[in-house]
Protein backbone atom coordinates (compact mmCIF):
# COMPACT_ATOMS: atom_id res chain seq x y z
CA UNK A 1 0.00 0.00 0.00
CA UNK A 2 2.98 2.29 0.10
CA UNK A 3 3.78 4.74 -2.64
CA UNK A 4 6.65 7.17 -2.97
CA UNK A 5 5.94 10.53 -1.32
CA UNK A 6 2.48 9.46 -0.32
CA UNK A 7 0.76 12.39 1.35
CA UNK A 8 -2.64 10.75 1.79
CA UNK A 9 -1.85 9.29 5.26
CA UNK A 10 -1.27 12.80 6.55
CA UNK A 11 -4.80 13.75 5.55
CA UNK A 12 -6.11 11.04 7.85
CA UNK A 13 -3.70 11.99 10.59
CA UNK A 14 -3.98 15.75 10.43
CA UNK A 15 -7.05 16.36 12.65
CA UNK A 16 -5.75 14.03 15.38
CA UNK A 17 -2.19 15.39 15.30
CA UNK A 18 -3.43 18.97 15.38
CA UNK A 19 -5.73 18.37 18.37
CA UNK A 20 -3.12 16.34 20.23
CA UNK A 21 -0.55 19.09 19.74
CA UNK A 22 -2.86 21.81 20.99
CA UNK A 23 -4.43 19.94 23.91
CA UNK A 24 -1.58 17.78 25.16
CA UNK A 25 1.86 18.53 23.73
CA UNK A 26 1.77 22.33 23.86
CA UNK A 27 0.27 22.47 27.41
CA UNK A 28 2.88 20.04 28.78
CA UNK A 29 5.64 22.35 27.56
CA UNK A 30 3.70 25.39 28.77
CA UNK A 31 3.13 24.01 32.26
CA UNK A 32 6.80 23.11 32.71
CA UNK A 33 7.66 26.65 31.57
CA UNK A 34 5.15 28.36 33.89
CA UNK A 35 6.41 26.34 36.84
CA UNK A 36 9.59 28.43 36.78
CA UNK A 37 7.71 31.75 36.82
CA UNK A 38 5.83 33.75 39.45
CA UNK A 39 2.09 33.65 40.09
CA UNK A 40 1.17 35.74 37.02
CA UNK A 41 3.91 34.13 34.87
CA UNK A 42 5.74 37.45 34.45
CA UNK A 43 9.01 37.00 36.34
CA UNK A 44 11.38 34.08 36.26
CA UNK A 45 11.76 32.65 39.77
CA UNK A 46 14.00 29.64 39.19
CA UNK A 47 13.24 26.70 41.47
CA UNK A 48 11.23 28.77 43.97
CA UNK A 49 7.88 27.09 43.21
CA UNK A 50 9.45 23.64 43.60
CA UNK A 51 11.13 24.68 46.81
CA UNK A 52 7.74 25.80 48.10
CA UNK A 53 6.16 22.55 46.89
CA UNK A 54 8.70 20.45 48.75
CA UNK A 55 8.99 22.44 51.98
CA UNK A 56 5.68 24.17 52.81
CA UNK A 57 3.36 22.79 55.47
CA UNK A 58 0.28 22.61 53.21
CA UNK A 59 2.21 20.60 50.65
CA UNK A 60 3.50 18.23 53.30
CA UNK A 61 -0.08 17.48 54.29
CA UNK A 62 -0.99 16.94 50.63
CA UNK A 63 1.99 14.61 50.10
CA UNK A 64 1.20 12.70 53.27
CA UNK A 65 -2.41 12.21 52.21
CA UNK A 66 -1.47 11.12 48.69
CA UNK A 67 0.83 8.54 50.26
CA UNK A 68 -1.98 7.36 52.56
CA UNK A 69 -4.21 6.99 49.49
CA UNK A 70 -1.43 5.30 47.55
CA UNK A 71 -0.91 2.65 50.22
CA UNK A 72 -4.37 1.99 51.65
CA UNK A 73 -6.43 2.53 48.51
CA UNK A 74 -4.17 0.43 46.30
CA UNK A 75 -3.73 -2.45 48.75
CA UNK A 76 -7.41 -2.78 49.60
CA UNK A 77 -8.79 -2.28 46.13
CA UNK A 78 -6.50 -4.94 44.66
CA UNK A 79 -6.99 -7.31 47.61
CA UNK A 80 -10.79 -7.02 47.50
CA UNK A 81 -10.73 -7.40 43.72
CA UNK A 82 -8.65 -10.57 44.02
CA UNK A 83 -10.80 -11.97 46.84
CA UNK A 84 -13.98 -11.43 44.85
CA UNK A 85 -12.47 -12.77 41.62
CA UNK A 86 -11.44 -16.03 43.28
CA UNK A 87 -14.44 -16.53 45.59
CA UNK A 88 -17.28 -15.42 43.29
CA UNK A 89 -16.28 -18.17 40.87
CA UNK A 90 -17.50 -20.74 43.43
CA UNK A 91 -21.10 -19.61 43.90
CA UNK A 92 -24.22 -19.68 41.72
CA UNK A 93 -25.02 -15.99 42.25
CA UNK A 94 -21.73 -14.91 40.69
CA UNK A 95 -23.21 -12.69 38.01
CA UNK A 96 -25.62 -10.59 40.15
CA UNK A 97 -22.88 -10.30 42.78
CA UNK A 98 -20.44 -8.93 40.22
CA UNK A 99 -23.06 -6.49 38.90
CA UNK A 100 -23.57 -5.07 42.38
CA UNK A 101 -19.85 -4.63 43.00
CA UNK A 102 -19.27 -3.13 39.54
CA UNK A 103 -22.24 -0.75 39.72
CA UNK A 104 -20.38 2.18 41.36
CA UNK A 105 -18.15 2.40 38.25
CA UNK A 106 -21.18 3.83 36.43
CA UNK A 107 -21.66 6.60 38.99
CA UNK A 108 -19.68 9.84 39.01
CA UNK A 109 -17.30 10.48 41.89
CA UNK A 110 -19.50 13.45 42.75
CA UNK A 111 -22.50 11.13 43.06
CA UNK A 112 -20.44 8.64 45.07
CA UNK A 113 -19.35 11.52 47.29
CA UNK A 114 -22.96 12.42 48.06
CA UNK A 115 -23.90 8.79 48.70
CA UNK A 116 -21.11 8.42 51.25
CA UNK A 117 -21.47 11.84 52.80
CA UNK A 118 -24.95 10.67 53.72
CA UNK A 119 -23.62 7.38 55.11
CA UNK A 120 -21.17 9.40 57.24
CA UNK A 121 -23.76 12.01 58.34
CA UNK A 122 -23.16 13.08 61.94
CA UNK A 123 -25.60 14.24 64.62
CA UNK A 124 -24.58 15.09 68.18
CA UNK A 125 -25.05 12.39 70.78
CA UNK A 126 -28.71 11.93 71.75
CA UNK A 127 -30.18 13.21 68.46
CA UNK A 128 -31.48 10.55 66.07
CA UNK A 129 -28.65 9.52 63.75
CA UNK A 130 -29.68 9.69 60.09
CA UNK A 131 -26.28 8.52 58.80
CA UNK A 132 -26.08 4.74 58.58
CA UNK A 133 -22.63 4.40 60.10
CA UNK A 134 -23.26 6.50 63.19
CA UNK A 135 -26.67 4.83 63.62
CA UNK A 136 -24.96 1.44 63.78
CA UNK A 137 -22.33 2.72 66.20
CA UNK A 138 -24.83 4.36 68.57
CA UNK A 139 -27.11 1.32 68.39
CA UNK A 140 -24.14 -0.74 69.62
CA UNK A 141 -23.69 1.73 72.48
CA UNK A 142 -20.85 3.80 71.02
CA UNK A 143 -20.44 7.56 70.58
CA UNK A 144 -21.20 9.10 67.18
CA UNK A 145 -18.09 9.98 65.16
CA UNK A 146 -17.63 13.01 62.90
CA UNK A 147 -16.21 10.87 60.12
CA UNK A 148 -15.29 13.72 57.79
CA UNK A 149 -14.02 16.24 60.37
CA UNK A 150 -12.21 14.00 62.85
CA UNK A 151 -8.59 14.14 61.74
CA UNK A 152 -7.70 10.66 62.89
CA UNK A 153 -10.30 9.00 60.64
CA UNK A 154 -11.34 11.42 57.88
CA UNK A 155 -8.68 10.47 55.34
CA UNK A 156 -9.62 6.83 55.72
CA UNK A 157 -13.29 7.71 55.39
CA UNK A 158 -12.49 9.26 52.00
CA UNK A 159 -10.28 6.37 50.95
CA UNK A 160 -13.17 3.97 51.66
CA UNK A 161 -15.22 5.81 49.02
CA UNK A 162 -12.45 5.35 46.47
CA UNK A 163 -12.26 1.65 47.31
CA UNK A 164 -16.04 1.34 46.99
CA UNK A 165 -15.88 2.82 43.47
CA UNK A 166 -12.85 0.95 42.08
CA UNK A 167 -13.10 -2.56 43.57
CA UNK A 168 -15.48 -3.61 40.80
CA UNK A 169 -12.95 -2.70 38.17
CA UNK A 170 -10.16 -4.73 39.81
CA UNK A 171 -12.54 -7.64 40.34
CA UNK A 172 -13.54 -7.82 36.67
CA UNK A 173 -9.97 -7.70 35.34
CA UNK A 174 -8.65 -10.20 37.89
CA UNK A 175 -11.65 -12.46 37.41
CA UNK A 176 -10.91 -12.70 33.68
CA UNK A 177 -7.34 -13.74 34.53
CA UNK A 178 -8.55 -16.27 37.12
CA UNK A 179 -10.94 -17.89 34.69
CA UNK A 180 -8.07 -18.18 32.23
CA UNK A 181 -6.14 -20.53 34.53
CA UNK A 182 -6.52 -24.13 33.24
CA UNK A 183 -8.82 -25.98 35.64
CA UNK A 184 -6.71 -29.20 35.30
CA UNK A 185 -3.89 -27.39 37.06
CA UNK A 186 -6.07 -26.67 40.11
CA UNK A 187 -7.52 -30.21 39.99
CA UNK A 188 -4.05 -31.74 39.88
CA UNK A 189 -3.06 -29.79 42.98
CA UNK A 190 -6.26 -30.90 44.71
CA UNK A 191 -5.58 -34.56 43.85
CA UNK A 192 -2.10 -34.15 45.31
CA UNK A 193 -3.80 -33.23 48.58
CA UNK A 194 -3.21 -29.49 48.64
CA UNK A 195 -5.83 -27.50 50.55
CA UNK A 196 -7.59 -24.48 49.05
CA UNK A 197 -5.22 -21.98 50.66
CA UNK A 198 -2.14 -23.84 49.43
CA UNK A 199 -3.58 -24.00 45.92
CA UNK A 200 -4.24 -20.27 46.00
CA UNK A 201 -0.82 -19.45 47.42
CA UNK A 202 1.30 -21.74 45.22
CA UNK A 203 -0.69 -22.16 41.99
CA UNK A 204 -3.28 -19.42 41.47
CA UNK A 205 -1.37 -16.44 42.81
CA UNK A 206 1.89 -16.96 40.87
CA UNK A 207 -0.10 -17.35 37.63
CA UNK A 208 -1.99 -14.12 38.30
CA UNK A 209 1.03 -11.96 39.13
CA UNK A 210 1.25 -10.27 35.68
CA UNK A 211 -2.41 -9.22 35.80
CA UNK A 212 -2.10 -8.07 39.39
CA UNK A 213 0.85 -5.91 38.32
CA UNK A 214 -1.17 -4.29 35.52
CA UNK A 215 -4.15 -3.63 37.80
CA UNK A 216 -1.88 -2.20 40.48
CA UNK A 217 -0.16 0.25 38.10
CA UNK A 218 -3.56 1.40 36.80
CA UNK A 219 -4.72 2.02 40.37
CA UNK A 220 -1.51 3.89 41.21
CA UNK A 221 -2.06 6.25 38.27
CA UNK A 222 -5.64 6.78 39.41
CA UNK A 223 -4.78 7.44 42.99
CA UNK A 224 -2.08 10.00 42.23
CA UNK A 225 -4.69 12.15 40.49
CA UNK A 226 -7.53 11.68 42.98
CA UNK A 227 -9.52 14.92 43.09
CA UNK A 228 -13.31 14.68 42.83
CA UNK A 229 -13.99 12.68 46.00
CA UNK A 230 -12.00 15.07 48.17
CA UNK A 231 -13.40 18.14 46.41
CA UNK A 232 -17.00 17.10 47.02
CA UNK A 233 -16.77 15.58 50.48
CA UNK A 234 -14.41 17.88 52.41
CA UNK A 235 -12.91 20.29 49.86
CA UNK A 236 -9.59 19.38 51.41
CA UNK A 237 -10.50 20.83 54.82
CA UNK A 238 -9.63 19.22 58.16
CA UNK A 239 -6.31 17.90 56.87
CA UNK A 240 -7.67 15.89 53.93
CA UNK A 241 -6.12 17.82 51.05
CA UNK A 242 -4.35 15.88 48.25
CA UNK A 243 -2.02 17.19 45.53
CA UNK A 244 -4.68 17.60 42.83
CA UNK A 245 -6.91 19.58 45.19
CA UNK A 246 -4.04 21.78 46.29
CA UNK A 247 -3.27 22.49 42.65
CA UNK A 248 -6.88 23.46 41.99
CA UNK A 249 -6.84 25.83 44.98
CA UNK A 250 -3.57 27.43 43.90
CA UNK A 251 -5.09 27.91 40.46
CA UNK A 252 -8.51 29.32 41.31
CA UNK A 253 -8.44 30.50 44.93
CA UNK A 254 -4.95 32.03 45.03
CA UNK A 255 -4.44 32.61 41.29
CA UNK A 256 -0.88 31.36 41.63
CA UNK A 257 -0.13 29.70 38.28
CA UNK A 258 3.53 29.17 39.15
CA UNK A 259 2.83 27.00 42.18
CA UNK A 260 -0.08 25.22 40.50
CA UNK A 261 2.16 24.35 37.54
CA UNK A 262 4.89 23.04 39.81
CA UNK A 263 2.37 20.68 41.47
CA UNK A 264 1.23 19.45 38.05
CA UNK A 265 4.83 18.77 37.02
CA UNK A 266 5.39 16.79 40.23
CA UNK A 267 2.34 14.65 39.40
CA UNK A 268 3.72 14.05 35.92
CA UNK A 269 7.12 13.08 37.28
CA UNK A 270 5.45 10.54 39.56
CA UNK A 271 3.65 9.03 36.57
CA UNK A 272 6.56 8.99 34.10
CA UNK A 273 7.86 5.57 35.22
CA UNK A 274 4.44 4.12 34.40
CA UNK A 275 4.54 5.85 31.02
CA UNK A 276 7.91 4.26 30.24
CA UNK A 277 6.65 0.84 31.32
CA UNK A 278 3.65 1.25 28.97
CA UNK A 279 5.87 2.21 26.03
CA UNK A 280 8.19 -0.73 26.72
CA UNK A 281 5.22 -3.12 26.97
CA UNK A 282 3.92 -1.77 23.67
CA UNK A 283 7.27 -2.33 21.97
CA UNK A 284 7.36 -5.91 23.23
CA UNK A 285 3.85 -6.54 21.93
CA UNK A 286 4.84 -5.11 18.56
CA UNK A 287 7.89 -7.36 18.41
CA UNK A 288 5.58 -10.37 18.78
CA UNK A 289 3.29 -9.36 15.93
CA UNK B 1 -25.99 -37.22 53.51
CA UNK B 2 -23.67 -36.22 56.34
CA UNK B 3 -20.88 -35.44 53.91
CA UNK B 4 -23.11 -33.13 51.91
CA UNK B 5 -24.17 -31.39 55.13
CA UNK B 6 -20.52 -31.00 56.05
CA UNK B 7 -19.61 -29.41 52.76
CA UNK B 8 -22.60 -27.07 53.03
CA UNK B 9 -21.45 -25.98 56.48
CA UNK B 10 -17.89 -25.57 55.21
CA UNK B 11 -19.21 -23.16 52.62
CA UNK B 12 -21.01 -20.92 55.13
CA UNK B 13 -18.02 -18.57 55.60
CA UNK B 14 -17.72 -18.21 51.82
CA UNK B 15 -21.34 -17.09 51.55
CA UNK B 16 -20.99 -14.80 54.55
CA UNK B 17 -18.05 -12.98 52.97
CA UNK B 18 -19.67 -12.63 49.55
CA UNK B 19 -23.15 -11.66 50.72
CA UNK B 20 -21.61 -9.30 53.27
CA UNK B 21 -19.62 -7.53 50.57
CA UNK B 22 -22.63 -7.36 48.26
CA UNK B 23 -24.65 -5.72 51.03
CA UNK B 24 -21.86 -3.28 51.91
CA UNK B 25 -21.66 -2.25 48.26
CA UNK B 26 -25.39 -2.02 47.70
CA UNK B 27 -26.80 -0.49 50.89
CA UNK B 28 -25.27 3.03 50.55
CA UNK B 29 -26.93 3.49 47.15
CA UNK B 30 -30.20 2.03 48.42
CA UNK B 31 -30.18 4.55 51.28
CA UNK B 32 -29.75 7.39 48.81
CA UNK B 33 -32.57 6.13 46.60
CA UNK B 34 -35.03 5.67 49.48
CA UNK B 35 -34.21 9.03 51.05
CA UNK B 36 -34.78 10.86 47.80
CA UNK B 37 -38.45 9.79 47.97
CA UNK B 38 -39.03 10.74 51.62
CA UNK B 39 -40.37 14.02 52.96
CA UNK B 40 -38.03 16.57 54.49
CA UNK B 41 -39.37 15.97 58.01
CA UNK B 42 -38.96 12.23 57.68
CA UNK B 43 -35.41 12.42 56.31
CA UNK B 44 -34.23 14.80 59.01
CA UNK B 45 -35.90 13.07 61.96
CA UNK B 46 -35.27 9.37 61.29
CA UNK B 47 -32.90 7.10 59.38
CA UNK B 48 -33.99 5.91 55.93
CA UNK B 49 -33.99 2.30 57.13
CA UNK B 50 -36.98 3.04 59.35
CA UNK B 51 -39.22 2.90 56.25
CA UNK B 52 -38.93 -0.87 56.43
CA UNK B 53 -41.05 -0.86 59.61
CA UNK B 54 -44.07 0.13 57.47
CA UNK B 55 -42.93 -0.29 53.89
CA UNK B 56 -46.43 -0.01 52.47
CA UNK B 57 -47.54 3.02 54.43
CA UNK B 58 -48.93 5.33 51.76
CA UNK B 59 -48.05 8.98 52.07
CA UNK B 60 -44.54 8.53 53.43
CA UNK B 61 -43.12 8.72 49.92
CA UNK B 62 -43.17 11.80 47.72
CA UNK B 63 -41.92 13.07 44.38
CA UNK B 64 -41.69 16.64 45.67
CA UNK B 65 -37.90 16.45 46.16
CA UNK B 66 -37.37 15.64 42.50
CA UNK B 67 -39.69 18.45 41.45
CA UNK B 68 -37.83 20.87 43.70
CA UNK B 69 -34.31 20.04 42.51
CA UNK B 70 -35.23 19.83 38.83
CA UNK B 71 -36.88 23.25 38.86
CA UNK B 72 -35.76 25.42 41.77
CA UNK B 73 -32.24 23.98 42.12
CA UNK B 74 -31.42 23.94 38.41
CA UNK B 75 -30.84 20.19 38.01
CA UNK B 76 -33.20 20.15 35.01
CA UNK B 77 -31.11 22.73 33.19
CA UNK B 78 -27.94 20.91 34.25
CA UNK B 79 -29.28 17.64 32.82
CA UNK B 80 -29.83 19.33 29.45
CA UNK B 81 -26.34 20.85 29.64
CA UNK B 82 -24.82 17.44 30.37
CA UNK B 83 -26.49 16.03 27.26
CA UNK B 84 -25.34 19.00 25.15
CA UNK B 85 -21.78 18.52 26.40
CA UNK B 86 -21.59 14.74 26.28
CA UNK B 87 -22.96 13.82 22.86
CA UNK B 88 -20.52 15.85 20.70
CA UNK B 89 -17.70 15.11 23.17
CA UNK B 90 -18.32 11.41 22.53
CA UNK B 91 -18.75 11.44 18.75
CA UNK B 92 -15.99 13.91 17.88
CA UNK B 93 -12.97 12.13 19.42
CA UNK B 94 -14.04 8.74 18.05
CA UNK B 95 -14.42 10.17 14.55
CA UNK B 96 -11.04 11.92 14.59
CA UNK B 97 -9.38 8.90 16.22
CA UNK B 98 -10.83 6.42 13.70
CA UNK B 99 -9.24 8.33 10.81
CA UNK B 100 -5.84 8.48 12.50
CA UNK B 101 -6.03 4.87 13.71
CA UNK B 102 -6.71 3.74 10.13
CA UNK B 103 -3.57 5.51 8.96
CA UNK B 104 -1.51 4.03 11.82
CA UNK B 105 -2.80 0.53 11.15
CA UNK B 106 -2.81 0.32 7.36
CA UNK B 107 -0.73 3.06 5.79
CA UNK B 108 2.98 3.67 5.42
CA UNK B 109 4.47 7.01 6.26
CA UNK B 110 7.67 8.28 7.84
CA UNK B 111 7.81 8.37 11.66
CA UNK B 112 4.84 6.01 11.91
CA UNK B 113 6.24 4.08 14.89
CA UNK B 114 7.57 7.16 16.64
CA UNK B 115 4.31 9.07 16.36
CA UNK B 116 2.36 6.10 17.66
CA UNK B 117 4.78 5.77 20.56
CA UNK B 118 4.05 9.40 21.41
CA UNK B 119 0.33 8.57 21.50
CA UNK B 120 1.04 5.66 23.88
CA UNK B 121 3.07 8.01 26.07
CA UNK B 122 0.32 10.65 26.12
CA UNK B 123 -2.18 8.04 27.40
CA UNK B 124 -1.20 8.54 31.01
CA UNK B 125 -0.36 12.25 31.09
CA UNK B 126 -2.31 13.69 34.03
CA UNK B 127 -5.01 16.14 32.98
CA UNK B 128 -3.59 18.56 35.52
CA UNK B 129 -0.58 19.12 33.25
CA UNK B 130 -2.80 20.73 30.62
CA UNK B 131 -5.21 22.90 32.60
CA UNK B 132 -3.33 26.20 32.93
CA UNK B 133 -2.06 26.66 29.35
CA UNK B 134 -5.40 25.62 27.85
CA UNK B 135 -7.35 27.87 30.22
CA UNK B 136 -5.12 30.79 29.19
CA UNK B 137 -5.64 29.95 25.54
CA UNK B 138 -9.39 29.77 26.16
CA UNK B 139 -9.48 33.11 27.93
CA UNK B 140 -7.71 34.71 24.98
CA UNK B 141 -9.91 33.07 22.35
CA UNK B 142 -13.16 33.42 24.37
CA UNK B 143 -13.67 29.65 24.38
CA UNK B 144 -13.79 29.58 28.19
CA UNK B 145 -17.34 29.00 29.40
CA UNK B 146 -18.57 27.79 26.01
CA UNK B 147 -19.76 24.38 24.82
CA UNK B 148 -17.40 24.22 21.79
CA UNK B 149 -14.52 24.84 24.20
CA UNK B 150 -15.36 21.81 26.32
CA UNK B 151 -16.17 19.62 23.30
CA UNK B 152 -12.70 20.25 21.91
CA UNK B 153 -11.04 19.74 25.31
CA UNK B 154 -12.73 16.36 25.80
CA UNK B 155 -11.80 15.46 22.23
CA UNK B 156 -8.16 16.18 23.02
CA UNK B 157 -8.20 14.24 26.28
CA UNK B 158 -10.07 11.30 24.75
CA UNK B 159 -7.93 10.99 21.63
CA UNK B 160 -4.85 9.06 22.84
CA UNK B 161 -6.95 6.23 24.22
CA UNK B 162 -9.27 6.16 21.22
CA UNK B 163 -6.40 6.15 18.70
CA UNK B 164 -4.57 3.46 20.65
CA UNK B 165 -7.55 1.11 20.97
CA UNK B 166 -8.87 1.57 17.45
CA UNK B 167 -5.43 1.16 15.88
CA UNK B 168 -4.99 -2.15 17.71
CA UNK B 169 -8.45 -3.25 16.66
CA UNK B 170 -8.11 -2.14 13.03
CA UNK B 171 -4.78 -3.91 12.59
CA UNK B 172 -6.46 -7.25 13.42
CA UNK B 173 -8.56 -7.01 10.25
CA UNK B 174 -7.28 -9.62 7.74
CA UNK B 175 -5.01 -8.17 5.04
CA UNK B 176 -6.79 -10.15 2.28
CA UNK B 177 -9.91 -8.05 2.66
CA UNK B 178 -7.97 -4.91 1.78
CA UNK B 179 -6.00 -6.54 -1.02
CA UNK B 180 -9.09 -7.78 -2.83
CA UNK B 181 -10.81 -4.41 -2.35
CA UNK B 182 -7.84 -2.58 -3.84
CA UNK B 183 -7.73 -5.06 -6.75
CA UNK B 184 -11.34 -4.12 -7.41
CA UNK B 185 -10.18 -0.53 -7.66
CA UNK B 186 -11.33 0.69 -4.24
CA UNK B 187 -9.68 3.78 -2.83
CA UNK B 188 -8.39 3.89 0.71
CA UNK B 189 -11.39 6.00 1.67
CA UNK B 190 -13.80 3.36 0.28
CA UNK B 191 -11.92 0.63 2.12
CA UNK B 192 -12.30 2.63 5.34
CA UNK B 193 -16.04 3.01 4.84
CA UNK B 194 -16.94 -0.47 3.62
CA UNK B 195 -14.38 -2.65 5.44
CA UNK B 196 -12.95 -0.95 8.51
CA UNK B 197 -15.96 0.81 9.99
CA UNK B 198 -18.55 -2.01 9.59
CA UNK B 199 -16.14 -4.60 11.03
CA UNK B 200 -15.34 -2.41 14.03
CA UNK B 201 -18.84 -1.76 15.35
CA UNK B 202 -18.28 -3.63 18.66
CA UNK B 203 -15.01 -1.77 19.35
CA UNK B 204 -16.58 1.55 18.43
CA UNK B 205 -19.56 0.84 20.67
CA UNK B 206 -17.42 -0.04 23.70
CA UNK B 207 -15.29 3.02 23.16
CA UNK B 208 -18.34 5.25 22.74
CA UNK B 209 -19.80 3.99 26.02
CA UNK B 210 -16.54 4.55 27.84
CA UNK B 211 -16.14 8.08 26.48
CA UNK B 212 -19.81 8.88 27.19
CA UNK B 213 -19.54 7.79 30.83
CA UNK B 214 -16.19 9.53 31.25
CA UNK B 215 -17.51 12.86 29.97
CA UNK B 216 -20.86 12.55 31.75
CA UNK B 217 -19.15 11.87 35.07
CA UNK B 218 -16.31 14.38 34.61
CA UNK B 219 -16.06 17.15 37.19
CA UNK B 220 -12.60 18.68 36.80
CA UNK B 221 -12.64 19.55 33.08
CA UNK B 222 -16.09 21.14 33.33
CA UNK B 223 -15.16 23.00 36.50
CA UNK B 224 -12.05 24.51 34.94
CA UNK B 225 -13.24 25.37 31.41
CA UNK B 226 -16.96 25.99 31.97
CA UNK B 227 -17.06 27.32 35.52
CA UNK B 228 -20.12 27.20 37.73
CA UNK B 229 -22.54 29.42 35.79
CA UNK B 230 -25.93 27.74 35.73
CA UNK B 231 -26.41 28.34 32.02
CA UNK B 232 -23.62 25.94 31.03
CA UNK B 233 -22.80 23.84 34.15
CA UNK B 234 -23.32 20.07 33.77
CA UNK B 235 -24.84 17.81 36.43
CA UNK B 236 -21.58 17.06 38.24
CA UNK B 237 -20.70 20.73 38.68
CA UNK B 238 -24.25 21.66 39.73
CA UNK B 239 -24.45 18.75 42.18
CA UNK B 240 -21.11 19.59 43.77
CA UNK B 241 -22.20 23.19 44.32
CA UNK B 242 -25.49 21.97 45.80
CA UNK B 243 -23.48 19.91 48.29
CA UNK B 244 -22.19 23.24 49.62
CA UNK B 245 -25.35 25.31 49.36
CA UNK B 246 -27.89 22.73 50.55
CA UNK B 247 -25.77 21.47 53.43
CA UNK B 248 -27.97 19.20 55.53
CA UNK B 249 -31.01 19.21 53.21
CA UNK B 250 -30.54 15.54 52.51
CA UNK B 251 -34.00 15.09 51.00
CA UNK B 252 -32.94 17.41 48.13
CA UNK B 253 -29.31 16.31 47.85
CA UNK B 254 -30.24 12.66 47.54
CA UNK B 255 -32.74 13.41 44.78
CA UNK B 256 -30.22 15.61 42.95
CA UNK B 257 -27.55 12.91 43.21
CA UNK B 258 -29.91 10.30 41.85
CA UNK B 259 -30.79 12.48 38.85
CA UNK B 260 -27.09 12.75 38.02
CA UNK B 261 -26.74 8.94 38.09
CA UNK B 262 -29.92 7.99 36.27
CA UNK B 263 -28.61 7.92 32.71
CA UNK B 264 -25.33 6.05 33.45
CA UNK B 265 -27.34 3.49 35.43
CA UNK B 266 -29.74 2.96 32.51
CA UNK B 267 -26.76 2.42 30.19
CA UNK B 268 -25.14 0.11 32.74
CA UNK B 269 -28.19 -2.12 33.04
CA UNK B 270 -29.17 -2.14 29.37
CA UNK B 271 -25.71 -2.50 27.79
CA UNK B 272 -23.80 -4.20 30.59
CA UNK B 273 -21.51 -6.23 28.34
CA UNK B 274 -20.37 -3.26 26.24
CA UNK B 275 -20.23 -1.16 29.36
CA UNK B 276 -17.83 -3.49 31.14
CA UNK B 277 -15.74 -3.93 28.00
CA UNK B 278 -15.58 -0.17 27.49
CA UNK B 279 -14.53 0.54 31.07
CA UNK B 280 -11.86 -2.16 30.92
CA UNK B 281 -10.50 -0.85 27.63
CA UNK B 282 -10.44 2.67 28.99
CA UNK B 283 -8.68 1.81 32.19
CA UNK B 284 -5.28 3.00 31.01
CA UNK B 285 -6.52 6.53 30.42
CA UNK B 286 -4.70 9.37 32.15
Amino acid sequence: MSRKRDWVPWLYLAPALLILSVYLVYPIVGTVYYSFFDKRSQHFVGWANYKWALTSKVMHIAFRNNILWLIFFTVFVVAFGLLLAVLADRVRYESPLKSIIFLPMAISFVGAGVIWKFVYAYRPKGAPQIGLLNAIITALGGEPVGWLVNRSVNNFALIVVGIWVWTGFCMVVLSAAYKGIPKELLEAARVDGANEWQIFRHVTLPLMVPTIAVVTTTMVINVLKVFDIVYVMTNGDFGTEVLANRMYKEMFNYRNYGRASAIAVILLLAIIPVMLINIRRFQEEEALR
Amino acid sequence: MIRRLESTIARVPLHLVLVGMALAWFIPTLGLLISSFRTQDAVLSSGWWTVFRNPFLAGQFTLENYKAVLEAQGMGRAFVNSIIITLPATVLPILVAALAAYAFAWMDFPLRRTLFMVVVGLLVVPLQMTLIPILRLYNKTHLAGTFPGIWLAHTGYGLPLAVYLLRNFFSEIPRDLFESAFLDGATRWTAFRVIVLPLSVPALASLAIFQFIWVWNDLLVALVYLGGTEKVAPLTVRLSSLVNSLGQNWHLLTAAAFISMALPLVIFFSLQRYFVRGILAGSVKG
